[in-house]
C-alpha cells in the first residue's frame, strides 16, 4: 500500500464527543430531554444542575427559594439520580457533570445509580468538573473554605484513579475565567497555576507511582472567544505548558499521560441580547477555534444557544447548536487532514507570545504562594481586565455588531413567539420538589442515614482519610444533598470568597468626569456621599456584572456597599437599612428574579427601608421587566444596557428625584 | 430633615431602630443636618443620661489580612449569646481620588440578618489615610447610649490606633503570627501599647506558639505588663473567644471610664475646632495649652458639639 501524502490523514479522525449542556426542573423531565437529545445524534451527556444542588442545599432550604430547577435539574438523593439516568446505559454513556463544591457527592450518587443498573465502577466514563478555584474566581458555587475544598478534590482524584479508572475526576476550567474577563494570557496562566495547586494537593494523597495516571486523568474545560485565531493559539500554548509541567514538575514519563485533553463550551460573554440571531455566527466561528488545528482539537464540545442572553434556551435552541457541531464534523472536510497550522509563522508567533506572557504571570502566582494563596490577586486581576473590556465596548474601541455598532435592525421573527423565544420553568416545580424531598426523608431508614452522616462527619474531621467511601455510603443510605453538604459545612466551616472589587484601579474618561461631578453635586445637596448598595440575592454566583457596576459606581464617586454573592432577601434589606443607603441595585442572572425581587421588596418594607429606590439588572425577559416595574422597581437593566455610565446617570437622577434635589443628568 | 432630638431621645430609650437614622444625620455635612446632629448628641450627653453612656466602646485595629472580621464574627456571636446588643462601626481604609469607595468589611462579619440586636455600619475613612472617618467618634458616642457594645473597627498600624484610643474605652490590636513589623512598631514607639493584644490564627501550631512567645517578650521588654495577650483561632472549632471577651470586660472594669471619656471628648472638641478654624483659631484661644486648660474647667458632662461651641464663643469673646 502506498504511503498517504503528508497533507492527508490515512483515514479521517473520529469526531469529537458532542454534548448539550442540559437539564431543568426535576429528574423525570430532564431524563426525557436527555433521551430526546441522544436520539438527535448527541454522543455524550452534559448534566446541568440547579444552583441548590450545586451549592449543597435541599429544595426546601431558605436559600433555595426561587432557584429550584431553574438553571439545571434538581437532584436531592439517589432516587432522583436513578430517575435522571433511567434507560440510559451507563456502561456506554460518557457523562459530564458540571458540579464543583458538591462534586464528591454527585459522583457518589452516580456510582450508586450505576451499581443499581448492575454496572461496575470500572466501566463508568465521564467527568466531574470539580474545580473549586474558579468558583472563587468567577462562578461562585463554592460551599467550603479553600483548604477543605482542595482536600475534597484530591480525595475524588485519588479515589477514582484507583476505583473508577476511566473517570475524569476534574475538569480544570479556563472557561469561567474568560467569562469573568480574563485575557488569553491570564486564562492560560491562572488555569495552569490552578492545575499545579490541584496536582500538588493530590501528590500528598497518592503514591508517586500513581502520579502518571493522575496526571493523565486530568482534563480541562476551556473557552473560545470570537478572536478565533488567537484563541486557537491559546490552546496550543496550553498544550505546550501542560506537557512541560508533566515532564518537569511531576516527572511524568509516558507521553500519552502528558497530552493536553480538553472539552469546551464556547464563549457566552460575547453573545448579545441585541439582534440575538447574530450569535449563531459568533458560535460557529468560535467552534472553529477549537476544531481547526488537529494538534489542539477539543475532545468534547458543547455549544451555547443563540438566545442565552435572553433567558434559558429551549430544546429547539439547543438542537440548533448541536446541528452546527454535526455539520462541522460530518459535512466539512475538517477531520481529513493533519494539523493545518504546522509550520505557520503566524501561529508559532502567537503561541510564543502567549507562552511568554503566561510564564511571567504564572511566576507571579507562584511567588504569591500558588493559586490557592493567590485567589485575591487573581480575582482582582480578572475584575480589572473585565473593567477594561467593558470600557473598550463603551468607547467603541471594541466593536460588538448590533450592540454598539450597526444597531439599526428589522424586528426579529425569532423572538416574536408567545414564549418570547426562551424556556420558562414551570413555577410549580419548586413546590413539587419541596414536597418530594420531604416525602423522601419521611420514608427512608432514618437510623441508617444518621449513622452514615455521623461516619461522614468523622471522616471529614480526619484529614488523612478519603472522603469518598463515607460519601458513597451516605448516598446509598438515602441521605440528601443538603444533609451531605451541611455535615461538611459543620466540619469545615463556611466561606465567603473575595469580591475582587477592592483591587480594581480607578477608571478615567471624560464621560465619567461628568458623572463624577454630578455625584459630587448631589452628595453635597444630600449632605453625605451618595451611598449605593449592590446586592446579589439568591444562589446565583455569576457576579461579574455586579462587580463591574460596583467598581464603576465607586469610580463615579459613590460609596458602594457590595457584600458579594448569595445573600438572602433579609440580609440585603438589613444592610440597606443599617447602612443608610440612598439606592439599592440587585443583580440576578439565574432566572429567579420573579421570586427573589418581590421577596427583597417585602424584606425592605419589614426593615423600614421601603423609601429606598430599587433597580434590577440581569437576564430578565421583557415580559417580566414590565411586571417588575409595576411592582415598584424603579428601573430594569438587561444585557442590552451595556453603557455603565448611562446606568450611573439613572441612579443619580433616581436618588435626586427621591430626595427632591435637582439633577442635571439621567433619564 | 430628621428630628435630631427625637432620634437622640429614642437612642436614650435604647430604641435600636433609631441607629441608622441617627448616623445618617451625624454623617451629614449639610448645615441644618449638623444642627440636628448637635441636638441629637446633646440628648445622649452625660448630663442628659445622668452619667456616661452605658456601652463599652471597643476599638479593634490591626494590619489588613490578620483576620479581624472573622474574629469579630465570633465575638459578636459570643456577645449575642450573652444577650448583649452590639453595634459595629467598620471604617474602610479605601480612599480614592474620585471620592468614592467600596465598603466591603460588612460582608466579612457574619451575623444573623434577622437579629435586630446587631447593627453594622460601614464608612469610608475619607481623606485621612488610616484614620477614623470624621463622623465615627460622634457615631460611637451616639450609639453608646443605646447598645451594650460599640465596636470601632479600623485597618492599619501606627496612626489609626492612636486615633482609636481617643474614641474607644478599650483598644485591642490584632496581629497574626509573623507580624514582626507590629512588634517593631511597638518597640520603636511608633505605635502605642494597646490595652489588649490579640494574636489570631493560633491554629497554626508551632508558628503560633513561637509568635506568642515573641509578643510576650516584646511587651515585657517594654514594661507593658498590664497589656493582656489573648490567643484566638476563628476557624472551627473557634478558641479563645470567651477569654478575649473576658479580657475586654476586665479592662473596662479597671478603667476610670468617666475620666477617659471626658478627656476624649475634650480632645475631640479641640480637634474639630482646629479643623474648622485652623491655627489662627487656636491662637485666638491663646494657644493649644491654654485651650486645653480652659476645657478642663468646663462642665465635664458637655457633649462634643457643646464643647466646640463653647470654644468658638470663647475665641470670639477674647477676639
Amino acid at each position: 500500500m502506498p504511503e498517504p501524502p503528508s497533507h492527508r490523514l490515512p483515514e479521517p479522525d473520529r469526531p469529537w464527543m458532542m454534548r448539550t449542556y442540559a437539564g431543568h426542573s426535576d429528574a423525570r423531565r430532564s431524563n426525557e430531554l436527555y433521551r430526546k437529545n441522544l436520539e438527535k445524534g448527541q454522543t455524550g451527556l452534559s448534566i446541568a444542575f440547579d444552583l441548590p444542588t450545586q451549592t449543597g442545599y435541599d429544595p426546601d432550604h431558605e436559600l433555595a427559594k426561587g432557584e429550584v430547577g431553574k438553571v439545571g435539574v434538581s437532584i436531592a438523593h439517589k432516587g432522583d439520580m436513578d430517575t435522571l439516568l433511567d434507560g440510559i446505559p451507563l456502561d456506554q454513556m460518557n457523562t459530564s457533570m458540571t458540579i464543583n463544591a458538591t462534586a464528591a457527592w454527585l459522583l457518589a450518587l452516580y456510582i450508586v445509580a450505576a451499581q443499581n443498573q448492575g454496572i461496575p465502577d470500572q466501566e463508568l466514563q465521564g467527568t466531574t468538573q470539580n474545580d473549586i478555584l474558579k468558583e472563587y474566581l468567577s462562578r461562585g458555587t463554592y460551599a467550603f473554605p479553600p483548604g477543605p475544598s482542595m482536600r475534597l478534590i484530591a480525595d475524588t482524584i485519588a479515589y477514582t484513579v484507583e476505583h473508577v479508572p476511566k473517570w475524569n475526576p476534574i475538569n480544570i476550567c479556563s472557561y469561567h475565567l474568560q467569562e469573568a474577563g480574563a485575557t488569553p494570557v491570564q486564562e492560560i496562566a491562572f488555569t495552569m497555576s490552578n492545575a499545579i495547586a490541584v496536582l500538588d494537593a493530590v501528590k500528598q494523597r497518592v503514591p508517586q507511582e500513581l502520579m502518571g495516571s493522575v496526571f493523565g486523568r486530568i482534563s480541562f474545560f476551556v473557552n473560545a472567544g470570537v478572536r478565533f485565531i488567537e484563541e486557537h493559539a491559546k490552546l496550543r500554548a496550553m498544550a505546550v505548558l501542560w506537557d512541560e509541567l508533566g515532564r518537569e514538575r511531576y516527572g511524568v514519563e509516558d507521553e500519552k499521560h502528558r497530552r493536553f485533553r480538553y472539552g469546551v463550551q464556547v464563549n457566552s460573554l460575547g453573545l448579545t441580547e441585541a439582534q440575538p440571531e447574530n450569535n449563531v455566527y459568533r458560535i460557529a466561528v468560535e467552534a472553529l477555534a477549537v476544531t481547526l488545528g488537529r494538534n489542539a482539537r477539543a475532545r468534547a464540545i458543547q455549544l451555547p444557544a443563540w438566545n442565552e442572553a435572553l433567558g434559558l434556551p429551549r430544546p429547539w435552541d439547543q438542537q440548533w447548536s448541536l446541528r452546527l457541531q454535526q455539520i462541522l464534523a460530518y459535512e466539512t472536510d475538517l477531520l481529513e487532514y493533519p494539523d493545518i497550522f504546522e509550520g505557520s509563522k503566524v501561529m508559532d508567533g502567537l503561541v510564543a507570545e502567549l507562552l511568554e506572557g503566561a510564564r511571567t504571570e504564572m511566576h507571579r502566582v507562584a511567588e504569591l504562594g500558588g493559586a490557592v494563596e493567590a485567589v485575591d490577586y487573581m480575582k482582582g486581576a480578572l475584575v480589572e481586565s473585565h473593567r477594561k473590556r467593558w470600557q473598550r465596548i463603551e468607547s467603541g474601541d471594541q466593536i460588538a455588531v448590533g450592540m454598539n455598532k450597526f444597531t439599526s435592525t428589522e424586528p426579529s421573527p425569532l423572538t416574536a413567539g408567545a414564549d418570547g423565544g426562551i424556556l420558562v420553568v414551570d413555577p410549580e416545580v419548586e413546590a413539587e420538589r419541596t414536597r418530594a424531598v420531604r416525602a423522601w426523608r419521611a420514608e427512608r431508614d432514618q437510623a441508617a442515614v444518621d449513622a452514615a452522616l455521623a461516619q461522614l462527619a468523622n471522616t471529614a474531621r480526619n484529614d488523612h482519610e478519603n472522603i469518598m467511601p463515607a460519601t458513597i455510603a451516605a448516598a446509598r443510605a438515602g441521605a440528601t444533598t443538603g444533609e451531605w453538604a451541611q455535615t461538611l459545612r459543620e466540619a469545615f466551616g463556611e466561606y465567603r470568597a473575595p469580591t475582587g472589587v477592592g483591587e480594581a484601579v480607578a477608571a478615567g474618561s471624560e464621560d465619567l468626569a461628568e458623572v463624577r461631578e454630578e455625584v459630587e453635586r448631589i452628595s453635597e445637596a444630600l449632605g453625605r456621599r451618595l451611598k449605593f448598595l449592590v446586592g446579589k440575592p439568591g444562589l446565583d454566583g455569576h457576579s461579574n456584572g455586579a462587580e463591574q457596576i460596583a467598581v464603576r459606581a465607586r469610580d463615579a464617586g459613590m460609596d458602594v456597599v457590595y457584600e458579594g454573592i448569595r445573600l438572602t432577601p433579609s440580609q440585603i434589606a438589613t444592610s440597606a437599612a443599617q447602612e443608610g443607603v440612598h439606592i439599592v441595585g440587585l443583580s440576578i442572572l439565574s432566572g429567579s428574579h420573579r421570586e427573589l425581587i418581590p421577596a427583597v421588596m417585602e424584606a425592605l418594607r419589614e426593615a423600614g427601608a421601603e423609601d429606598v429606590p430599587v433597580v434590577v439588572g440581569g437576564i430578565i425577559p421583557e415580559a417580566d421587566a414590565a411586571s417588575l416595574r409595576e411592582a415598584g422597581i424603579a428601573a430594569v437593566y438587561t444585557p442590552k444596557d451595556w453603557n455603565l455610565n448611562g446606568m450611573m446617570r439613572d441612579i443619580i437622577s433616581l436618588v435626586a428625584e427621591r430626595h427632591g434635589v435637582q439633577s442635571a443628568v439621567g433619564a | 430633615m430628621a428630628d435630631g432630638r427625637e432620634l437622640g431621645r429614642r437612642l436614650r430609650d435604647r430604641d435600636l431602630t433609631a441607629a441608622s437614622g441617627a448616623l445618617n444625620l451625624i454623617e451629614s455635612r449639610a448645615h441644618d443636618a449638623r444642627e440636628q446632629a448637635g441636638a441629637l448628641l446633646a440628648e445622649v450627653s452625660p448630663s442628659k443620661l445622668g452619667g456616661e453612656a452605658p456601652a463599652h466602646i471597643v476599638g479593634v485595629t490591626g494590619p489588613p489580612g490578620v483576620g479581624k472580621s472573622s474574629l469579630l464574627s465570633r465575638l459578636v456571636k459570643h456577645w449575642r449569646s450573652q444577650d448583649r446588643t452590639v453595634a459595629v462601626l467598620a471604617v474602610d481604609p479605601s480612599s480614592r481620588r474620585s471620592g468614592g469607595s467600596l465598603l466591603g468589611d460588612r460582608a466579612r462579619i457574619e451575623t444573623d440578618p434577622k437579629d435586630r440586636g446587631v447593627f453594622i455600619r460601614s464608612t469610608a475613612a475619607g481623606s485621612r489615610l488610616g484614620g477614623l472617618a470624621p463622623a465615627t467618634r460622634a457615631a460611637a458616642d451616639a450609639l453608646a447610649a443605646a447598645f451594650d457594645l460599640v465596636v470601632i473597627e479600623t485597618v492599619g498600624v501606627g496612626q489609626s490606633e492612636t486615633e482609636i484610643a481617643d474614641a474607644a474605652d478599650t483598644v485591642a490590636v490584632v496581629i497574626q503570627p509573623a507580624s514582626g513589623d507590629v512588634l517593631q512598631f511597638l518597640k520603636a514607639g511608633i505605635m502605642e501599647i494597646p490595652d489588649v493584644l490579640v494574636l489570631t490564627k493560633t491554629d497554626l501550631g508551632a508558628v503560633a506558639t513561637r509568635a506568642m512567645a515573641d509578643v510576650r517578650a516584646a511587651l515585657l521588654a517594654l514594661g507593658a505588663s498590664s497589656t493582656e495577650v489573648c490567643a484566638v483561632s476563628s476557624v472551627p472549632p473557634a478558641i479563645g473567644i470567651e477569654e478575649l471577651a473576658r479580657a475586654l470586660d476586665a479592662h473596662r472594669a479597671r478603667l476610670d471610664l468617666p475620666e477617659r471619656r471626658r478627656q476624649a471628648r475634650r480632645r475631640h472638641a479641640l480637634e474639630n475646632y482646629v479643623v474648622e478654624h485652623g491655627e489662627q483659631g487656636l491662637r485666638a484661644l491663646g494657644g493649644r495649652l491654654q485651650a486645653e486648660r480652659w476645657l478642663n474647667d468646663q462642665d465635664p458632662d458637655l457633649s462634643v458639639p457643646d464643647l466646640e461651641r463653647a470654644l468658638t464663643d470663647r475665641a470670639e469673646s477674647r477676639g
